[in-house]
């Protein structure tokens, strides 16, 4: 087998697992504070990954509107509050439903929904500015979220 | 100095905007040290207190930027307003009249224009924009084609007729039958689009001031309009913003010169009514 192949049979493979034991978007269950107990991926997330999507441009990009005083991300903004210490404040449940939807925690909130897949007004095609088609999936996948929860988890001070 | 306090000097400075820019400045706008824009306001009614200061968009650009607009020599944007009044006095379709011949002086013909558009026209039974009626002169009275909605001639000939204004304040009217108009302008101004779910009001009201990623948000006001970006190295028309702006939250967006476009550039430019006209400004 071909390295070509090999890669694309090993991403393959990802996407069942991927498809397994996945929580959809439309089924998961928020308590009435917003928090959201079972995590995603029944996996723990990894915190250096979380890392990377929290501050990626092309990915969660979390600092357009937050600052974490440890980390040293380009141009932070302040639409949010600090994230510094986020994890004395906030229970791994309580931030995964913060990630997922946080309108449920927050209502009205600026903050958007990162695990969500219905229920908007003209939903575009990323940032095209063309109508959403087939592709339109949440903005951050299972893996993702839980990642930013096991990151902004380990947010002490 | 070695690299090393250098890279820290720079970094400093590259800092600096960022932090000491979180609120608009308390500089004052006189453009050719001649006309003196207002550019802090008191809300007018119907905002509802809404805002409880209305300030252009200039205040929340950085002293250079802002000098540009204080002097037309230094305006990149006046080129395009220099191109438009080429324009207004060139004969164009097939009745070879120029706007000229039937507009006179744009000085004189075309002041206040721009602080009351848009605007309902009796005649025509809508609102209309200032390109939507340049685009009527064309069509009608000089036999030419209409220009497509913000684009090259279009933009410059509406920031011609937009500096005719400078300084004037900012005075469309909403009630009558531009109320419609307005009304629904306005719900467009607070419906929550696309993927990200946010509104003109997410950003421009209830965040103004504040830093999205490296970007210093103002109220979104029009009465620069039409503005020359640094970004883009040209005119751009408020509908073209307006777009831009729909599109960075996930959304199928509205085009320019589409109704629901031009009702929320009625209802934006009544959020700034009593705010001095700077078109064509300069903005980053
Ligand atoms: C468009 C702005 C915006 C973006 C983007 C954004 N947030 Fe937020 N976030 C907010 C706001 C505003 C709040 C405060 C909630 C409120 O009262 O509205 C908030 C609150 C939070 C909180 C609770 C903070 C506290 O201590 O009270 C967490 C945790 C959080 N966000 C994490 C994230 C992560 C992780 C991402 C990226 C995946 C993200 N946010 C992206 C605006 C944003
Ligand atoms: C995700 C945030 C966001 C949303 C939502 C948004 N804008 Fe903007 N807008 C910006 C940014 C960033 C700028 C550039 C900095 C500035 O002037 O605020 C801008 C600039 C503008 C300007 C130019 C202001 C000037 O002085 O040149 C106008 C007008 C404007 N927006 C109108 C709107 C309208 C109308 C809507 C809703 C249809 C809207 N914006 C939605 C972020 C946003």
């Amino acid at each position: 087998m071909k390295l070509g192949t090999l890669t694309l049979a090993l991403a393959m493979m990802a996407g069942t697992a991927m498809a397994e034991g996945v929580m959809a978007p439309q089924d998961v269950e928020f308590d009435d504070y917003g928090s959201v107990e079972q995590s995603l991926t029944g996996k723990p997330g990894d915190p250096e990954n979380g890392l990377k999507v929290y501050a990626s441009k092309g990915s969660g990009n979390c600092v357009a509107c937050h600052k974490i005083d440890a980390i040293d991300a380009a141009f932070p903004g302040n639409v949010g509050p600090e994230l510094t210490g986020a994890g004395d404040r906030w229970s791994e449940a309580e931030l995964r439903g913060i990630l997922v939807n946080s309108k449920k925690t927050f209502p009205g909130t600026v903050m958007p929904a990162y695990y969500k897949v219905d229920g908007f007004i003209r939903p575009g095609n990323a940032y095209t500015g063309k109508a959403a088609d087939d592709s339109f999936g949440p903005l951050l996948t299972a893996w993702e979220i839980e990642d930013l929860v096991a990151f902004l988890s380990a947010l002490k001070e | 100095m070695n690299f090393k306090t250098l890279s820290v000097v720079a970094a400093v400075a590259l800092a600096m905007p960022a932090l000491g820019s979180a609120d608009p400045d308390d500089d004052t706008l006189i453009i050719n040290e001649e006309i003196e824009v207002a550019t802090k306001v008191e809300p007018a009614e119907h905002l509802d207190g809404a805002l409880y200061e209305v300030i252009s968009g200039w205040h929340f650009r950085n002293d250079d930027t802002q000098a540009m607009e204080m002097d037309d020599f230094d305006n990149p944007a006046m080129l395009g307003a220099e191109n438009g009044m080429a324009i207004w006095n060139t004969a164009d379709g097939s009745e070879g009249k120029s706007c000229a011949d039937c507009h006179g002086d744009a000085a004189e013909s075309m002041k206040g224009v721009k602080a009351t558009y848009p605007k309902f026209d009796e005649k025509a039974g809508t609102l209309m924009t200032v390109q939507m009626k340049v685009n009527e002169c064309r069509t009608e009275r000089m036999g030419a084609e209409a220009w497509s909605y913000d684009a090259g001639p279009a933009i410059d000939m509406e920031a011609m007729i937009g500096s005719q204004s400078r300084g004037m304040p900012m005075n469309v009217a909403i009630d009558g039958p531009a109320e419609p108009f307005w009304e629904k302008g306005k719900e467009i101004y607070y419906t929550r689009y696309g993927q990200l779910e946010l509104s003109c009001a997410s950003c421009h009201e209830e965040n103004y001031g504040n830093m999205i990623r490296a970007d210093h948000l103002s109220q979104g006001q029009t009465n620069g309009f039409p503005t020359y970006r640094l970004k883009n190295a040209k005119l751009n028309g408020a509908h073209s913003r307006f777009k831009g702006c729909i599109r960075d939250t996930r959304a199928e967006t509205f085009n320019p010169g589409s109704d629901e476009f031009i009702a929320l550039e009625l209802y934006v430019a009544s959020r700034g009514n009593g705010l001095g006209v700077e078109s064509p400004s300069v903005r980053n």
